[in-house]
């Protein structure tokens, strides 16, 4: 029954279920470092914010699909590395920023967006045209940006719905065999020119501002619309599902971890306080217990987070209020065995105070139990709250695992067959989850004399 | 004598409970409800004012008809009792009255699929898919489990006892609500072999329903039962690896009886105390349903009810649906506390 933590530690590592459980936590905090480290704070905090994700596909399966797939389906390209060429003759200024991409993929892109902002005076003229793997120049859009008498700076973002657009490359049909009319401008642009098919090669994007001297092009952002997208794929408002899954990580091990410590400690001191002080302390403050034991959790949780706060801090003292019970029964028992040792019944008759008792010669003695109980109490905090996140209670600006699943499940993503949004956020819950119940079970069995043999 | 002091005590702390549950849902809901009900009222009165022609006219200027209005507000709010706070002992007090007759009122939002209002005839209606559902997949659950617990168990240490026992761990860390997520993806979308909604599109006295229904059952289900059977074989197993040490077995053993008719009829039946008290408690917890598994599958039954009503603060089925769940949950704390009581010997015979 005596154990030190050194003793715990030792007798740990020889458990092969414990040191699995203690290798998956060690990825799974690693994992929360490099997020907190490495993504920018902006993405987290810009997670529920739609313009955020604007660039992004939607609904894209992940990328490394194509590695499995008979057919390449388009990756989604966000290209902001144009190469830039300026030049000057007879007064006019020439500002180009070309895009090259390599195409390799069995089906069309569904569709393609320019954004540029451009800085200027006078009415400058922007075109934009194409060279194809086949050496065939097609020009997509020759346009002149309204005209100022000032500097002025110009946003716009040009879609392949433009009809203008749809009009430019109709002048081109004689370079192709078949015949491109009500085609849309992507399957235009992509085709070969003898048969209706993609044609997989190199293209070069070019787009020319022709104006006066200072004229320039800045942020250009060339996005090619796929639908594979990233190393998890998008989800249907568009956000990139890898950015929610980490952030996910720290989240849940936070909630997890502090929902277990706190209602561990509560439920550990109420006990052992509920066993040392005994008579009609330990029956009041157990029956108090056995209400708190008999409340039906789930329900009431739902009605606190719709009546109370559904802040994630809210939602953390909320899963403590029904976490401490079950220890509290048990380490109240262990308090009564302990209680009638001779060392304490020698700090009473030195005169200590219960306070300094309980805490130094009682509390000490349960700390193994402790160790395993919030291992144990981890799983069920993380799941509960993913629970409540599931059916659309949880705190709406942080990207938890169980709220991707609840967006999952508000756009009908199981019935889509969209696995990629499914999938992993549960593989992640389960995992985590996973380490705690082998961390748990490994200390349970040191530490509860009724598993030893 | 000891057994009777125990239920007692049982029944009293249970009784408590129930009481103590009631009044924190009320006093939870109650404000929020309130505010709700009389803006409701308001709209009512002011819809009314308005149907009767000429009323307006009458008044001699906006003000006077305005407070006119407010007037017959004011008066239907007292009439219906909500000009006093919710928290007034008068009104706890009665409706904590009422609910414990079981009179839960009118809903005031939701409606039973035959239209009716009433909060009593909405939980009877959702009540019996709930126990369809959930009860049937408690009784499969437990014939697997204990069949395969007893099995494992027999057999400790073995292939099938690794997969029993790693499977436990695992699928417990599963949340069951995601599982479904995943065989709807793999049965509904990829295979398309049932359907991924559970309620059936055919109106309810349509004699194809039954049928309809069942069909439509088949993966929340199947998906209850695949993580739940794992914890109740690890739950046996255990059970049963305890009682095969017992002395009693290798005497049985040495007499040169079976292992088979070893392991089904003697280790079982001792195991059988524990494993029925077990059953008792997840039988009767069956019958609150799961909330967010009944969410998953649009399942049409009690957990889903109370979902519903919640996110629209239906404060009388919330009350009533709360009733209904807290009271099942406790006989089943009950039931299990006195088969437990029954079958360990120092509570039943007592000091």
């Amino acid at each position: 029954m005596s154990f030190t933590t050194q003793d715990l530690w030792r007798e740990f590592r020889s458990s092969h279920m414990g040191m699995a459980g203690i290798i998956i936590l060690g990825t799974l905090i690693l994992i929360s470092c490099v997020t907190v480290l490495a993504i920018p704070l902006e993405t987290f905090q810009g997670w529920s914010n739609p313009n955020n994700w604007l660039y992004y596909p939607k609904a894209a399966v992940p990328g490394w699909t194509n590695l499995f797939l008979p057919e390449a389906i388009p990756e989604h390209m966000i290209l902001d590395d144009s190469v830039t060429y300026t030049d000057s003759a007879g007064g006019i200024t020439l500002h180009s920023d070309i895009f090259t991409i390599n195409y390799k993929y069995d089906d069309f892109p569904g569709g393609f967006i320019y954004e540029y902002t451009a800085e200027y005076t006078g009415a400058p003229l922007l075109t934009m045209s194409v060279l194809r793997p086949d050496d065939t120049l097609l020009n997509i859009l020759s346009m002149p940006l309204p005209p100022s008498d000032s500097e002025t700076t110009h946003t716009e973002k040009i879609f392949s719905t433009d009809l203008a657009i749809y009009k430019n490359l109709l002048l081109h049909s004689n370079e192709f065999d078949h015949t491109i009319d009500g085609l849309s401008a992507e399957s235009i642009i992509f085709s070969d020119s003898t048969i209706h098919e993609p044609l997989d090669g190199r293209y070069v994007f070019t787009v020319n501002l022709y104006g006066s001297q200072g004229d320039a092009i800045q942020d250009s952002i060339l996005v090619i619309d796929g639908k594979a997208f990233g190393i998890m794929g998008t989800d249907e408002l568009r956000r990139d599902l890898v950015v929610g899954l980490l952030w996910g990580t720290p989240l849940a091990l936070f909630i997890g971890l502090v929902v277990a410590i706190g209602s561990v400690t509560a439920g550990l001191i109420y006990g052992v306080y509920a066993g040392y002080k005994g008579k009609l302390t330990d029956e009041s403050l157990m029956r108090f217990n056995d209400v708190i034991y008999a409340l039906p959790a789930l329900p009431f949780l739902i009605i606190l987070a719709v009546t109370i706060s559904n802040s994630i801090f809210v939602m953390i003292g909320f899963l403590m209020i029904f976490g401490w019970v079950g220890i509290a029964k048990v380490s109240r028992s262990m308090a009564l065995q302990i209680k009638t040792r001779g060392y304490v019944e020698a700090a009473q008759m030195m005169g200590q105070s219960n306070t300094a008792i309980i805490f130094r010669h009682i509390i000490p003695q349960l700390l193994p139990y402790a160790f395993a109980s919030i291992a144990i109490s981890v799983p069920a905090a993380i799941t509960t709250e993913a629970g409540l996140s599931f059916l659309g209670l949880g705190d709406p600006s942080f990207p938890t695992w169980g709220h991707i699943l609840y967006d999952a499940n508000t756009y009908g993503a199981a019935a889509r067959g969209m696995w990629w949004w499914i999938v992993p956020p549960g593989m992640m819950i389960a995992l985590t989850g996973l380490a705690f119940v082998f961390i748990g079970n490994a200390l349970d069995a040191i530490v509860n004399p009724r598993l030893r043999r | 004598m000891g057994l009777k002091k125990y239920v007692a005590t049982r029944v009293a702390t249970l009784f408590g409970v129930l009481m103590v549950t009631l009044l924190l849902t009320v006093a939870l809901v109650g404000s929020n409800m309130d505010v709700i009900l009389k803006q409701g009222v308001a709209v009512q009165v002011r819809h009314e004012v308005a149907e009767i022609p000429g009323l307006a006219d009458s008044f001699e200027s906006v003000e006077a008809f305005e407070k006119y209005v407010q007037d017959t507000i004011d008066r239907r709010i007292t009439e219906l009792g909500l000009h006093e706070p919710w928290y007034s002992p008068q009104r706890i007090g009665l409706s904590m009255y009422k609910i414990l007759l079981l009179d839960f009122g009118h809903a005031t939002f939701l409606t039973s699929d035959s239209g009716s209002s009433n909060v009593g005839d909405i939980i009877a209606e959702k009540l019996p898919k709930t126990v369809l559902l959930f009860t049937t997949a408690t009784i499969i659950i437990s014939i697997i489990g204990i069949l395969m617990g007893a099995l494992s168990g027999s057999k400790v240490g073995s292939v099938l006892d690794r997969i029993t026992s790693s499977f436990a761990v695992i699928s417990s860390s599963f949340p069951v609500w995601w599982v479904g997520m995943l065989l709807i993806i793999l049965f509904a979308f990829t295979w398309q072999i049932f359907p991924a909604r559970a309620t059936p599109p055919i109106p309810a006295d349509d004699p194809g329903y039954i049928g309809a229904l069942l069909y439509h059952m088949a993966l929340p289900l199947i998906t209850i039962v695949l993580i739940g059977f794992g914890a109740w074989a690890y739950l046996v197993r255990n059970f049963m690896v305890g009682i095969l040490q017992d002395d009693f077995i290798f005497a049985k053993k040495t007499m040169g009886i079976p292992k088979k008719h070893i392991v089904y009829r003697h280790a079982l039946k001792n195991a059988a105390p524990p494993i029925v008290t077990i059953l008792a408690l997840s039988l009767s917890g069956s019958l609150g349903g799961a909330i967010i598994t009944e969410a998953v599958f649009d399942w049409p039954g009690m957990g889903r009810l109370y979902f519903e009503a919640i996110t629209v603060l239906d404060m009388p089925v919330i009350i009533g649906a709360t009733y209904v769940l807290t009271a099942f949950f406790l006989a089943s704390i009950f039931v299990a506390d006195i088969l437990y009581g029954y079958f360990d010997p120092r509570v039943r015979t007592g000091p």
